[in-house]
This record gives C-alpha cells, structure tokens and sequence, in this order.
C-alpha cells in the first residue's frame, strides 16, 4: 500500500467538489493500491469493511449462480466506487468482486470513513450525497436493464417488422 | 438515379450473419441504380411477394452496390433476413436526414449506439474514419443485449486501430466476458467528455434514446448538439401518406436524424 497526497486524492471524481480541507482528510485515511487482473477484491458474503475509488482499470462484481457458474453482474471503472454494501447495518458484501484488468485504485477502511463522517458533519454530508448518488444511478441503471430494451422489436432505424 | 414509387432492382451480392436474428445484406444494383446516399438515410426495401419496409443504410456513403443490416423480426424483415445470393430485392430511396457527423470538424465525434442502432450509425462513423484528420476524438460506446447479440462484432477492433475510441458494454454476461456489463450510460461517465466540444449522435431503442441524452445533458451539453434517430411507420417515403407523423413531423422526410432540440419535446408527449 502507497501513501495518497491530497494532490492525487482530488483528481479522483469522487473528490470533486470537496475543499482542500476535506481532501486532504480523506487522503490522510487512503491508501494507494493496485490489484492484477484475476485478483479478487472480496467474495459474496463476506464482511463489508472497505470503499476503493477506482483510477485505472476494471472491476466485475459477480455472483455465482448454480448451474449457470459466475456471472457477472455489473462493471465498474474509472471514477467508479467499489465496495458500498458498508452502507447496510449488515455490513456484508452482497456479490463478489474481481479485477478484470489490472486495478489502481484509491483504498478507504469504511471504519475510517464512518469516523471521518462523525467528526465532521459538513464532510459526512458530502460523501453521503456522492455515496447516495451512487447507489441511485446503480438502482436506475438496474430498471434499465430489467426493461431489456434490446429485446423487444423496436422502432428505430435498422430493424422492425 | 431515381428516387420513385417504383423499386429499383438489386440483386443479393453476400449475405453475413451478424447475430441470430439480424443480417447484414451486400445488394448490388441489376439496373439504374438508387440515387447516392449519406448516412443516417434509410431505404425501403421490397421482399417480392411479401411487402416492404424502411431499413437504415449501414454501408459506407459512396460505395457502388448498398449494404443493409436487417433484424428479422417479421414477416418482410424474416424475408429479406433470409434472401440468398443471386436474389432479386427492391429498393426505393434513399430517403430522409442525415447524422452530419462532419458539423463535429474540430471538436469530439461522439456516437452512441444501443443494439442494432449501430447499424445506422456505422456509415457515420466510417465516414468520419475516413476523414480522420478532421475530428479531435471520435468515441464509439455500444450497448448490447449480450455478447452474442452485438452486431458488428468483428469490426470493433478494426475501428480502434483507425483511432477511434470504442466501449462496448452488454446486459447479461458470464463470467468469460472481459468487457464492460451495465447500460451504455454507464460509459459516457468514464469518457471525459468535453461538452462544449462534443457532438452526440445517438441511435437504438427510443427510451435506451431519452436516458441517454438526458445524460449527455447533465453532462453539460446543449440540445443542439445532440442528434436522435427517430422511427414510426415509414410507408411512402416521400411524406406523402402521414403514416410516420410525429406531431409536426413527417419522419420520413424531416427524419429519421432529427436534433434533441426538436426531438425532446415531442418524445415526451404520451400520444405520440
């Protein structure tokens, strides 16, 4: 694990719109990281104690599924979060997650945050906002798919009737 | 070059199978053939005996003979989606707007593209390939059902070696797929996108449309600058029947590229 400058810290969309201040606490609580592709992250069921903001690379979060093995639920890349099943009181991630590529990414001890979060209200609203955006465009995208627009025949140019 | 009620005879040339529903046909023209084209234009094609129907052009502008990806998902589309060398097709054209993928000289090309949508979309983006120099980024995002349901799946990489930046992401995949699973949304987040110097083109299911340009305007770009394909019932193709009126357009004349300044408001209207 590196040590993250502030500097670094706030060229991570997550921090965007955060006060030197601000940043400069979280990145005294991060820790620089990079996982090889094919290394996993955590496993479904396991506890949930960790947030990565995502630099470089990609991350499949999956699930296994009898009869039908791992399949992947959603990606996650650049200026992505990973890792915000620490939200719920049962603190236990609900699918597992593997590095597709090789990942550099940005590694916070949800511990640390929640802590963060206590001391300094003005900075606990700020990251809940981006935690709770998060999660909405995660539910939203998640419609979306339950629709399977590609599915139906459409009406658009290319292919009807 | 005639553009008429009449069909113009074309003959099946090859035919590639692109997904289990959807077929790209090669046709080359057995008499005068249909009037030159650009892209976002779209044809009616004529399966003899069976009826006809507007299918997007997805061959580059300029090639001699017509290149046409179908989805057979009826009776005319199954027709023509089965058509075999050698077999005679009409065509009536071409007909409608185009993408103007050249108005992003100088600035960021960008074309979203959600299922077969890329269809129409490709005579654009080749286009703008084959002027490479002109654009600063051209950037390419595809979703896709599944991986077995992307069409054009064997060009993609030829487009990134032409210096385009393409992301594919699909619905449902297992865990031998190595790419992006999520909405196409998803990718415009992690494109860096510069609105002031950005033209959207976006084509696909009407609604994978709506959410995508709304997220282009949270994005930060204007209305201007986003380009919608739109479809209903195209029959004549010359804005003569009505059939494809949407409100005060008649798509098959003042569509199917139509820009999201005009498009918005008129895709929120229930009845239309």
């Amino acid at each position: 694990m590196i040590g993250v400058s502030p500097a670094e810290l706030a060229a991570h969309s997550f921090a965007r719109g955060l006060d030197d201040r601000q940043v400069a606490q979280l990145a005294a609580r991060a820790a620089g990281i990079h996982m090889p592709a094919g290394e996993r992250f955590f496993d479904e069921g396991g506890p949930a104690a960790r947030l990565w903001l995502i630099r470089t690379g990609r991350v499949a979060l999956d699930l296994r599924v009898p009869g039908r093995g791992r399949l992947i639920v959603e990606t996650l890349g650049p200026g992505d979060e990973l890792g915000l099943s620490w939200l719920s009181p049962a603190a236990q991630w609900q699918f597992g997650a593997v590095a597709q590529e090789p990942v550099s990414a940005f590694e916070l001890a949800s511990a640390a945050v929640v802590e963060l979060c206590e001391a300094d209200h003005e900075l606990g609203y700020q990251l809940t906002r981006r935690l709770l955006g998060t999660a909405i465009s995660r539910l939203q995208a998640a419609r979306i798919r339950i629709l399977d627009v590609y599915a139906a025949p459409g009406q658009w140019a290319g292919g009807k009737r | 070059m005639t553009i008429s009620a009449v069909p113009s005879g074309y003959r099946v040339s090859a035919s590639r199978q692109e997904t289990h529903d959807t077929v790209t046909l090669f046709l080359e023209p057995t008499g005068d053939p249909i009037a030159r084209y650009v892209p976002g234009q779209f044809t009616m094609l004529y399966a003899f005996g069976v009826g006809e129907i507007p299918i997007s052009i997805s061959g580059p502008a300029g090639e001699h003979g017509l290149t046409q990806t179908i989805r057979a998902v009826g009776a005319v589309s199954s027709a023509l989606c089965a058509a075999t060398p050698r077999q005679l097709i009409g065509v009536r054209g071409p007909f409608g707007t185009s993408w103007g993928e050249s108005d992003a000289t100088g600035q960021d090309l960008l074309l979203v593209a959600g299922g077969i949508g890329l269809a129409p979309l490709r005579p654009a983006l080749l286009a703008a390939l084959d002027q490479r120099h002109r654009y600063r980024r051209i950037i390419v995002l595809v979703g896709a059902r599944s991986p077995a349901e992307l069409v054009f799946a064997t060009e993609l990489q030829e487009w990134r070696q032409r210096d385009a930046c393409v992301e594919v992401t699909v619905d449902k995949a297992d865990g031998t797929w190595p790419g992006n699973v999520g909405v196409v949304t998803q990718l415009l987040g992690r494109a860096d996108l510069d609105p002031r110097q950005t033209l959207a083109l976006i084509c696909g299911p009407e609604v994978m449309m709506r959410l995508t340009a709304r997220a282009l305007l949270a994005a930060g770009l204007d209305r201007a600058s986003i380009r919608v394909s739109l479809e209903r019932n195209m029959q004549c193709g010359v804005a003569e029947c009505g059939h494809c009126q949407l409100g005060p357009l008649l798509l098959c004349r003042d569509g199917p590229v139509v820009s999201y300044q005009v498009a918005e408001p008129l895709l929120a209207i229930r009845e239309l």
